[in-house]
């Protein structure tokens, strides 16, 4: 098998499994609980809370245990909104956004909010001067994601931190689910409020995610009740999906530098051979983006069509993003990008990760390169 | 840049004079003990500084670690070179072309080894112009250098140094004997316990605890301050007195109105016979005069009667404030404020008497025998060693 979807979701790592068994076992009492058994998962949770704390360079009491990206996304953005309406009700946030923050916006319109959704340019960035026109006195919210998980543009989150910090009344968001592991943010220096990360697009498991929200950020909870996370999250702790999501978050910061290096190369591999091949017209950028995705369009063939001639092989690659795939057809970063409409049909995204081999993406373009072939006859 | 050595400043301790000895060599051994885990290095301790020689063990890890150590004024990473102007110069260019984000620098010279052929002042402009002619887009700037280089020529070789890292100052733990620290589990007792450390004082804890009127949860949370506290010294005995039982006596049999003295005095009386036990000569408080009925002059003339081992009061005049910041500063706030019940707060009465007087308190002390009590307790105390880690706490950490 050769799995080229990892920015959908990745295998979970072996040790982090392990962790999370043992953990499930060894520590299963409710962390709230005031007797002994409470006691020791309370005390593993704070030993993750501080962990994760220390992996993100922020304080353990920032942390915000969360079931993902988009519980991450959704709590940020809604809970800074329901929160603060009475200073303003002005949201800012890209046209290249997630489903998880995009949809959240348009929900929050319905209530009333206004919600601007800056151009980027055909790389996929925020243009910053865009942004500075955009910026109102009643702008309660800027969110931007890191890492582009359809094309892997990395925006610039930390000249975008400067203008935000120009706004007292507003607060900074970043969607770091593609980015974590991969490409370094630093939360403090670009003046982050809040960063969402996911678990399992780092080898961890499906359901578990972190949300750092800065001391000073005050949110509206989505979910009250037993108090638990600050009052914002309510809900009895996943302690051993907790310990699991530390785990896969402390092994991608220990692979990061190396695997930068090795996913850079890979990537440019793929795109020269790309480059080579008939109706193929590659939608990544070269610079200012992330190293394990690459997104191209084969002009004139369906992308599912793609996916399931390459799935004959045992390879899986992916179109846009899954929480999106079911949706209409054309992509709406691809759009956003100015790409034209038989490019924005035809998306197709590689998404490696630290197994990826450069065997593995030979065979893919060899494969690539017969399927190409073989279906341009049949529709000619 | 490679770095090989880690230059440690002494403070206070080179005023030290005859005794000096006594205090580097407790210094240079809590170093050693603070960087067991960095098998490599070596100490090397002289007589007016230290050095830990890396042998390609992480400098920044390290000096994390001797931020904690009391008796360090401050710390440089540094270079060793052999005293040879060429050799000088090929390594602080070195220096400066491998460090990151350097436009500016400035050379400091200082010679002590008088043998060496160049003044100070003259290396100043050697070495800068060497560096000058052989660099590019890099100039000198004497107010805020971006990297500043003292090249410290010494008897036995160079050293080319970067900036100064502070240290945690104070005398190095030990070299001021041993005190019982009283520790609730609240903010104060902790922040006492770091002072007396900071004034070299090694420490024992003492804790007084309640079940079931006091949870697990509570002693954990003074075993975690232990814990922190070790830190910056060496292990800590952490003492558990099972209260209990003689908390529900003054309860029943002493009046409410001094119920709360009464329980100070013996917790004040168990503590010396525990001092004693262990050769210990002092004791330590988080007493703040004034901030609750057991903490005024009358309270603390009442309760210390009992005792005439000298007790410390290190945060005898600061202000709440000031102390929550130690206590933030230290790391430690947020375990002290866990909210969970210790004994001094299970048995409080109503209105507890704000100036006691200490004939009445004897007197009703007299109309009640505690001695066997006491010796009860004595002979049940758990006394766990804490260790920078435990057991379980490496079960956690695989985990993670």
């Amino acid at each position: 098998m050769i799995y080229l979807d990892n920015s959908a979701t990745t295998k979970p790592n072996p040790q982090v499994l392990d962790s999370f068994t043992k953990a499930s076992i060894g520590y299963f009492g409710n962390a709230s609980s005031i007797h002994g058994i409470g006691m020791d998962a309370e005390r593993l949770l704070r030993k993750s809370r501080e962990q994760a704390a220390s992996l993100l360079e922020v304080n353990s009491n920032e942390i915000i245990f969360t079931s993902g990206g988009t519980e991450g996304n959704n709590l940020a953005i809604k809970g800074i909104a329901l929160e603060h309406q009475n200073r303003g009700k002005h949201i800012i946030t890209s046209a290249v956004e997630h489903p998880s923050v995009m949809e959240t916006c348009q929900g929050l319109e319905a209530l009333g909010f206004e919600v601007t959704y800056l151009d980027v340019n055909e790389s996929g960035l925020v243009e910053i001067d865009n942004l500075k026109k955009e910026m109102r006195e009643d702008t309660i919210l800027v969110s931007v994601m890191h890492v582009n998980n359809e094309i892997g543009t990395v925006q610039p989150i930390k000249e975008i931190g400067e203008v935000v910090r120009n706004y007292p009344k507003a607060f900074f968001h970043v969607d770091h689910v593609q980015g974590y592991g991969k490409v370094p943010l630093n939360i403090q220096e670009c003046h982050v409020d809040l960063c969402t990360i996911s678990g399992h697009k780092i080898h961890g498991l499906k359901g578990t995610g972190v949300l750092c929200v800065k001391q000073n950020v005050k949110l509206f909870s989505l979910a009250h009740g037993g108090g638990q996370e600050r009052r914002i999250r309510s809900g009895t702790e996943n302690v051993a999906g907790i310990v699991s999501l530390v785990k896969a978050m402390r092994l991608a910061k220990e692979k990061q530098s190396g695997l930068h290096k090795k996913l850079t190369s890979l990537k440019l591999v793929l795109m020269e051979r790309l480059q080579t091949l008939d109706r193929v017209v590659i939608n990544t950028p070269k610079i200012d983006s992330a190293p394990h995705i690459v997104n191209f369009s084969v002009r004139g063939l369906k992308p599912e069509v793609v996916i399931h001639a390459l799935e004959d092989f045992d390879i899986f690659i992916s179109t846009k993003s899954a929480c999106s795939s079911k949706s209409a057809d054309e992509s709406a970063v691809l759009i956003a990008c100015g790409k034209d409409r038989d490019i924005a049909i035809s998306g197709l995204r590689v998404s490696m990760s630290y197994e990826t081999t450069e065997e593995e993406i030979d065979y893919f373009c060899q494969k690539l390169t017969e399927v190409i072939k073989k279906l341009s006859e049949v529709m000619g | 840049m490679e770095y090989d050595h880690i230059v440690i400043r002494y403070g206070e301790l080179t005023l030290k004079g005859r005794n000096r000895k006594l205090f580097t060599t407790q210094l240079a051994n809590n170093v050693r003990q603070a960087l067991r885990n960095f098998p490599a290095i070596k100490v090397d301790k002289k007589r007016d500084r230290m050095y830990i020689v890396l042998n390609g063990e992480d400098p920044d890890a390290i000096m994390e670690k001797c931020r904690k150590i009391f008796g360090i004024q401050n710390m440089s990473v540094a270079l060793k070179v052999e005293n040879d102007e060429t050799a000088i110069k090929e390594q602080a260019l070195k220096l400066i072309t491998e460090t990151e984000n350097v436009r500016t620098f400035k050379i400091s010279t200082k010679r002590s080894n008088k043998e060496f052929p160049i003044g100070s002042q003259e290396f100043n402009h050697v070495l800068g112009g060497y560096l000058l002619a052989n660099t590019e887009n890099i100039t000198v700037d004497v107010h805020q250098p971006d990297l500043e280089i003292t090249v410290d020529i010494r008897s036995e070789a160079t050293y080319l140094t970067s900036k100064k890292v502070p240290g945690a100052t104070g005398l190095p733990v030990g070299s001021s004997g041993k005190s019982l620290l009283l520790l609730s589990g609240g903010i104060d007792s902790p922040v006492a316990g770091y002072l007396t450390m900071k004034r070299g004082v090694q420490l024992e804890a003492i804790h007084f605890h309640s079940p079931p009127y006091t949870s697990e949860r509570a002693k954990e949370k003074v075993l975690d301050l232990a814990e922190k506290l070790s830190f910056y010294g060496h292990s800590i005995k952490v003492h558990i007195v099972p209260f209990t039982a003689l908390q529900q006596k003054i309860h029943r049999e002493i009046p409410h109105g001094y119920s709360m003295t009464v329980m100070r005095r013996m917790m004040m009386r168990i503590s010396e016979e525990v001092a004693k036990q262990e050769g210990i000569l002092s004791i330590v408080t988080g007493e703040s005069l004034g901030q609750v009925a057991s903490q005024t002059m009358e309270s603390m003339h009442a309760i210390n009667a009992v005792t005439n081992y000298p007790v410390i009061r290190p945060l005898v005049t600061m202000d709440k404030d000031e102390i929550i910041r130690i206590s933030e500063d230290i790391d430690m706030y947020d375990i002290s404020i866990r909210p969970f019940e210790d004994c001094c707060t299970v048995f409080v009465p109503k209105q507890p008497k704000t100036k006691p007087k200490l004939e009445k308190v004897e007197q009703f002390e007299a109309n009640i025998t505690f001695d066997q009590d006491i010796q009860e307790i004595l002979s049940s105390i758990e006394t766990i060693e804490i260790q920078a880690k435990d057991k379980q706490e490496e079960e956690m950490e695989d985990l993670l």
